[in-house]
């Protein structure tokens, strides 16, 4: 996996509210089996019109954010489905972080699986973002994880909470599985005793 | 010992290996798998040439781009759905995991499939790429839907990497009215908590009006936890569970199952036992609801009108006033005058034989009206086959409805059965989204006999004015 250590970079704004996993990438892209590639149909209909013009107005449309690497949402964000094919399109547009007020919990551990940090803050907080968002692509955020900081255009610094657990593995790019096979004796154990006591399962 | 909850419970008895900062190793008993959400999980073991650590616990099906039409022996036309069903027939037999192709007549909806072959049990934990893994909640058992990155994990390791979630309780109290059923239970839960309400959390629902339901009803609460943002729900299992689970092709056999059951009676919330959020609704309260917006949260009771945006405040209003285009509704039009075009009655959430019984109820010797589209998709095979052995399908037929095969259909709308652009549907599933039925397609979420009264009359209906 990426790693995710500094990111200075563009912030869009979705204020919306509750943008679903269907909203983040249309069923019509599941049918992949790949994991690339999905980028070019983030939010796609909310992008496209029906013969696959880019609808001018959408925020990644306009010239100022196509290159955002941050996102700032409304609350709820990434509701839904447990899609991995959203993460996936986040980050292959080119997406590395997302800002709101809560995610959805599937959406949320799937990010940290893609090299793709969330951020939740208060309220105040995420409108500050918001306001900083809307200025465009002059408007450079900064976040940075080892130090758990956000720093917006002016200057203002705003701290964040995030797992510990989660934050090694995105600042070193771990990959879960290799880290799980470290414990597979404790599996092992487990598994011998709930055979005992639970023959059925 | 302090007393502890349900969840505190299964959480537990799953704990593999728990790190300092509290981070756990969670054991999965059942990983359920579909077409979607698995084929880059199978491609990640097969590049680092890992195996499935426990076969015997995986079952897959494929049901989301299974075509539901008669003649789907033919095939699949749409090449990529193909593939991707294709790709599952393959993994299936490579890993040497359970299976169930699309030509058994066990195929269905992964969350149907699976209580029905008795996989699903007391006391269990169950995952699967798909948020409405929350179903299996209803034997007492942590469900919970997974990414693909974590499939590929549980397939290699049997195990999740988990922190736990806290404890919520929701309580019906009482009793429900007549025509308000569970489907009514769940919405109405969502519209009281909202989408985000529940999140962090994992749900058990309990009171008299759970306790009252058959497993079919429960599995309907539960599948929606995740619409109300809840991880998992829960119901502590019972007589109503064991009676079901017994004699199922995967449940134990007699003389273990005595032992089971003993087990599993050991899976409820101690007196004392806290919470860290009580929501109590009253059964009698609970009215037949609609959904007017595009977040299942925009619920109200049948007798309702469309609400204004003004009506919320925050985020909610531009929400709304998005909403009330995208469904090309106007403030304070009766929800009884809204005009239906199609209905679509399935899904994970209402596909079981008591939810085409309560169809039938309302259909029975009747005709759905000119023009309407109308299609029941039974949630498996054998479901299919049950309902024809009642006699159910042909009251259908000759009502006029489209009597389908298996699969998750136009709930998620990823094989042929989808709304055209401003199509308005009347329909059991579990999700409004815009595009969710299809592009620009307009989703009324509602209970069975709601949606049998849509069919007859043409517009979102009160069901108990047909009772």
């Amino acid at each position: 996996m990426e790693k995710f250590q500094k990111l200075h970079g563009v912030a869009a704004p979705m204020p919306l509210v509750n943008i679903d996993t269907d909203m983040i990438i249309p069923k019509v892209f599941l049918k992949t089996i790949k994991r690339s590639g999905l980028g070019v149909n983030l939010f796609d209909e909310m992008r496209y019109d029906r013969d696959g013009n880019e609808i001018a107005d959408f925020v990644l449309n306009q010239p100022k954010y196509r290159n955002a690497e941050i996102l700032v949402a409304g609350d709820n964000f990434g509701c839904g489905s447990s899609r991995e094919h959203a993460p996936w399109a986040i980050a292959d547009f080119g997406i590395k972080c997302v800002i709101s007020t809560s995610f959805a919990d599937i959406f949320f551990n799937n990010c940290f699986k893609n090299g793709i940090l969330p951020i939740v803050l208060p309220q105040e907080q995420v409108d500050l973002l918001m306001e900083d968002a809307e200025r465009g692509e002059n408007a450079r955020i900064t976040v940075d994880l080892e130090a758990q900081e956000i720093t917006t255009s002016d200057g203002r610094v705003l701290p964040f909470e995030v797992d510990a657990f989660k934050k090694h593995c995105l600042l070193n790019g771990l990959d879960d599985i290799g880290l799980t096979m470290k414990n597979v004796s404790a599996i092992d154990a487990f598994e011998a005793k709930a055979q005992a006591e639970r023959p059925w399962v | 010992m302090s007393p502890k909850t349900l969840y505190d419970k299964i959480w537990d008895a799953h704990v593999a290996h728990e790190s300092e900062d509290g981070t756990c190793l969670l054991y999965i008993d059942r990983h359920l798998v579909h077409e979607v959400t698995s084929p880059q999980a199978f491609e990640g073991l097969r590049m680092a040439g890992r195996s499935v650590r426990a076969p015997d616990k995986t079952i897959a099906v494929p049901d989301h781009n299974v075509p539901t039409t008669l003649d789907r022996a033919k095939g699949i036309d749409n090449e990529e759905s193909r593939i991707q069903v294709d790709a599952l027939d393959t993994n299936a037999k490579e890993f040497g995991i359970n299976y169930y192709p699309v030509s058994d007549v066990r195929q269905g909806i992964v969350h149907i499939v699976g209580p029905e072959q008795g996989w699903t049990l007391p006391g269990m934990t169950v995952v699967c790429g798909d948020s409405h893994t929350a179903t299996h909640g209803a034997f007492g058992a942590l469900a919970h839907g997974i990414g693909t990155s974590e499939v590929e994990h549980v397939l290699a390791t049997q195990t999740l990497i988990q922190k736990k979630s806290k404890n919520m309780k929701v309580e019906i109290t009482g009793k429900l009215k007549p025509g308000v059923t569970p489907k009514d239970v769940t919405l109405a839960i969502i519209g009281a908590t909202g989408t985000a309400g529940g999140t962090g959390y994992v749900i058990e629902y309990c009171g008299d009006v759970i306790r009252d339901m058959s497993m079919e009803g429960r599995m309907t609460v539960c599948n929606m936890a995740i619409e109300g943002g809840a991880r998992a729900g829960l119901i502590a299992p019972d007589e109503t569970t064991f009676e079901y689970v017994k004699g199922r092709p995967h449940a134990p056999k007699a003389g273990q199952f005595e032992q089971a059951v003993e087990y599993w009676k050991t899976f409820y919330t101690d007196e004392g036992a806290e919470f860290d959020k009580v929501v109590t609704l009253r059964g009698e309260d609970i009215q037949p609801v609609v959904t007017w917006g595009t977040s299942p949260e925009d619920v109200l009771p049948i007798t309702a009108t469309v609400p204004s945006p003004e009506d919320f405040t925050g985020g909610k209003v531009e929400a709304a006033r998005r909403a009330l285009d995208y469904m090309g509704l106007t403030p304070g039009q009766k929800l009884t005058d809204i005009e239906i075009d199609t209905v679509f009655i399935g899904s994970c959430t209402n596909g079981r034989i008591e939810d085409l019984r309560a169809v039938a109820e309302v259909v029975k010797g009747k005709k759905i009206k000119d023009g309407m589209r109308a299609m029941i998709v039974p949630g498996s095979g054998l479901v299919r086959a049950q309902a024809e052995e009642e006699g159910l399908a042909d009251i259908f037929k000759e009502a006029g409805f489209e009597w389908r095969l298996a699969g998750c259909s136009m709930c998620l709308a990823m094989n042929p059965d989808q709304l055209a652009p401003e199509e308005r549907c009347a329909s059991t599933s579990n999700r409004n989204f815009e595009g969710r039925q299809g592009y620009k397609g307009r989703t009324h979420l509602v209970s069975p006999g709601m949606a049998a009264a849509a069919a007859l009359t043409g517009k979102l209906t009160d069901v108990r004015e047909l009772m």
